[in-house]
């Protein structure tokens, strides 16, 4: 058995550590790059504007993770976040008292264009990228017909408190991004449904044999997705002051599917991290910070943009089909490892019997 | 010794009129065609004179470039991929061609040729990372789709491209344009008359041993490769035919648009075309579909737009009902089974 173990027990890192690792290196080399144009990137101003950046983005991310890991995907999340900031500014118009009610508006509405998505998707059988791009549609004609480009109004100290108020550098939009992001880790790592959910994305037939509701898991995903999604519109709306329609062009459902990509998350589901998804946003909103300190061109930017995302998840890619990161259960001549089955293997080999 | 009898067994087998009228109407093609019907016909209702032979040539004319997305993106869906580049490949070409002619007709042959290359290059570089290095073709080509849009604006400044289109050019996209006086039909165009032939060829190509190989490879990929396929092969000659056609798309949609080219001109196709195919029944995922529905999906959608000026609905509300009527299109063949591959040899539908 000696040499055995030289591959089955190397050290190897976890998809989400490497993202975590990339993210750390990019600081380090955008920190340089400030730092040789005379300018602090640790500035409060610097972090607090990358981090507002992050947040929005961040959300709609997080709530595409749920999705994705599940094996869906949701493409209707840009009207989501259009339409969301839309209530809310229309049922605050401007009151202080109606804060809470237009808060409640907005996700409500949010929420149910999520179960109407994981209806569609779980109970009519259509195609998830079919259903959110349809989705997406209805509610586009919906926005243009019955709001104008922007309409609403947004009290002041519902703007001045979600969308201005910082702790230090880190404003409350991205502190609660956090929070979020940290509950749906919890639900995924520690809850019923966040196993139920690994398992419907791993292999639906194989979860719903094992006795899974596999309809109700995936229904629930696009529900907290499309609210993740509407937290992002009352963001929009605190920013702005008011609800746009505009926001919809932003493109947020191609570039939150790329920002859980990036993070890791497999596109076929059943493997990924919601902390693997907040580091894939982080590195975008990094990346924009380099660009804007060295004053690239902004249609640079997105050639660059892409490259790095084929790039990376060519490289998680290979990390999978590797045979390096499979543990090998026999030995080149054909014996048992001995790191799994050190029994079996004290059985098996000539003299190791007892 | 005796004469074959037909047994009530045999006769099952080829089950009544009735009977298969109805399975039509279940699979993709059959819902897809009714509804093309559907539409045809409130439209020649409504206004009889949009039902004249000359009129429906024109339609069709004007529906070339979303039928040409369509039967390229159908080779990629069948695989079971995604291609969402084929809007950004139409942007980059119709201003790589409005720049480098500057409405010069000289060059305008050897320009297109420039352009297919360009289209084949994009197309093996797209399948190349989705084959060879197992990157989810929605991942890659979103990606392409970024770096074209991105290195295009970049090189021409964005907005409206400076220079324009020459008209030896913009001939392959406009109406007036072919051969002139058909009897009732009129003038039939260079651009119906280039996708006839594509529709031909791909015809042919769905059915030779490629596109065997190609419906297998979408249907099963491991199953395929072991059972010799090559599967990477046929991915990348499927990215090829969709880039190569959208780059064709791209040359009628830009001739028959202005002799100037904005770079929004292929916003939001690629959705467009993934859309159609899939109101022809083809699962996306792959190994299931038709060309013919594929392409009466692209003529479906087509006509949704005259269908709203004729009942005078807003176009603003054009998306809600386009969505609607995808959904409940896609719904209804996921209801009947058809669209749901079988689990098993022999299994057939209730």
């Amino acid at each position: 058995m000696s040499g055995a173990d030289t591959f089955g027990t190397k050290f190897r890192l976890s998809t989400t550590q490497v993202v975590a690792l990339a993210l750390v290196a990019l600081i380090i080399v955008a920190t340089i790059l400030y730092a040789a144009r005379g300018q602090n990137f640790f500035s409060t101003n610097n972090l607090a504007d990358l981090l507002t950046r992050s947040s929005l983005l961040g959300f709609v991310a997080i709530g595409q993770t749920m999705v994705i890991l599940g094996r869906s995907l949701d493409l209707s999340v840009g009207y989501v976040v259009a339409l969301s900031s839309l209530v809310a500014a229309t049922v605050m118009n401007g009151l202080e008292g109606r804060v809470g009610l237009g808060i409640a508006a907005a996700l409500a509405v949010a929420a149910f264009i999520g179960l109407l998505n994981g209806l569609i998707i779980t109970i009519l059988r259509v195609n998830p990228f079919i259903a959110t791009v349809g989705m997406g549609l209805i509610l586009k004609g919906f926005i243009d017909i019955t709001y104008a480009a922007q309409e609403g109004k947004v009290p002041q100290g519902f703007s001045r408190g979600f969308g201005y108020t910082r702790i230090g550098p880190l404003p409350i939009s991205t502190l609660t991004m956090l929070i979020i992001g940290v509950i749906a880790m919890v639900v995924l790592t520690k809850t019923r449904f966040g196993a139920h959910l690994f398992a419907v994305g791993g292999s639906d037939d194989v979860a719903r044999l094992s006795g899974i509701r596999t309809n109700r898991t995936l229904i629930w995903a696009h529900v907290m997705c499309s609210v993740a999604a509407g937290v992002a519109g009352l963001l929009i709306a605190a920013r702005f002051g008011l609800g746009s329609a505009q926001v919809y062009n932003t493109g947020y459902d191609l570039d939150s599917v790329a920002a859980v990509v990036l993070g890791g998350t497999l596109l076929m589901g059943g493997r990924g991290s919601v902390g693997g998804t907040v580091a894939g946003v982080m590195i975008l909103a990094v990346l924009e910070s380099a660009f804007n300190v060295l004053d690239v061109n902004p249609f640079l930017k997105n050639v660059i943009r892409g490259a790095i995302i084929i790039v990376a998840v060519a490289i998680y890619a290979q990390r999978q089909i590797d045979p390096l990161s499979r543990r090998s259960r026999f030995t080149p001549d054909g014996r048992r490892r001995a790191t799994d089955f050190p029994e079996a293997v004290g059985a098996l080999s000539p003299g190791g019997a007892k | 010794m005796s004469t074959p009898v037909i047994t009530p067994d045999l006769v099952a087998a080829k089950p009544e009129f009735g009977r298969r009228l109805q399975r039509f109407f279940a699979s993709g093609t059959g819902i897809v065609l009714a509804l093309l019907i559907i539409i045809l016909a409130i439209i020649i209702i409504s206004n009889p004179s949009a039902g004249a032979p000359d009129t429906l040539v024109n339609s069709l004319h004007k529906a070339t470039p979303l039928l040409l997305l369509a039967i390229g993106q159908y080779f990629v869906i069948i695989v079971g991929e995604f291609d969402l580049s084929v809007g950004a490949i139409i942007t980059t070409q119709a201003a790589i061609a409005a720049t480098l002619l500057n409405k010069q007709d000289e060059g305008t042959y050897g320009v297109i040729a420039l352009m297919l290359v360009l289209g084949l290059v994009v197309g093996v570089v797209n399948g190349a990372i989705v084959a060879l290095l197992k990157v989810p073709s929605f991942i890659t080509t979103l990606a392409m789709m970024l770096i074209l849009i991105g290195a295009t604006n970049l090189w021409t400044g964005g907005g409206i491209v400076k220079g324009a289109l020459s008209d030896e050019f913009r001939k392959f996209g406009r109406p007036k344009f072919g051969i002139e006086n058909v009897p009732f039909l009129g003038t039939i165009s260079w651009a119906v008359l280039i996708f006839i032939v594509i529709a031909v060829l791909a015809a042919l190509l769905i059915r030779s041993s490629f596109g065997r190989v190609l419906v297998a490879t979408g249907d099963n990929t491991k199953a395929a490769g072991f059972a010799g396929a090559r599967v990477t092969s046929v991915r990348i000659i499927a990215f090829m035919v969709s880039a190569v056609l959208a780059t064709i798309a791209g040359i009628i949609l830009a001739g028959n648009t202005s002799s100037t080219v904005d770079l929004s001109i292929g916003s939001g196709l690629e959705f467009e075309a993934i859309t159609a195919v899939v109101l022809g029944g083809v699962l996306l995922g792959g190994g299931k579909g038709s060309l013919f529905a594929a392409m009466l999906g692209a003529l479906t959608l087509y006509f949704i737009g005259p269908l709203f000026r004729e009942l005078g609905i807003s176009p603003e509300l054009r998306p809600s009902v386009q969505g609607i009527i995808l959904i409940v299109a896609v719904a209804y063949a996921a209801r009947s089974g058809s669209l749901r591959r079988r689990k098993g040899p022999g299994k057939t539908q209730p």
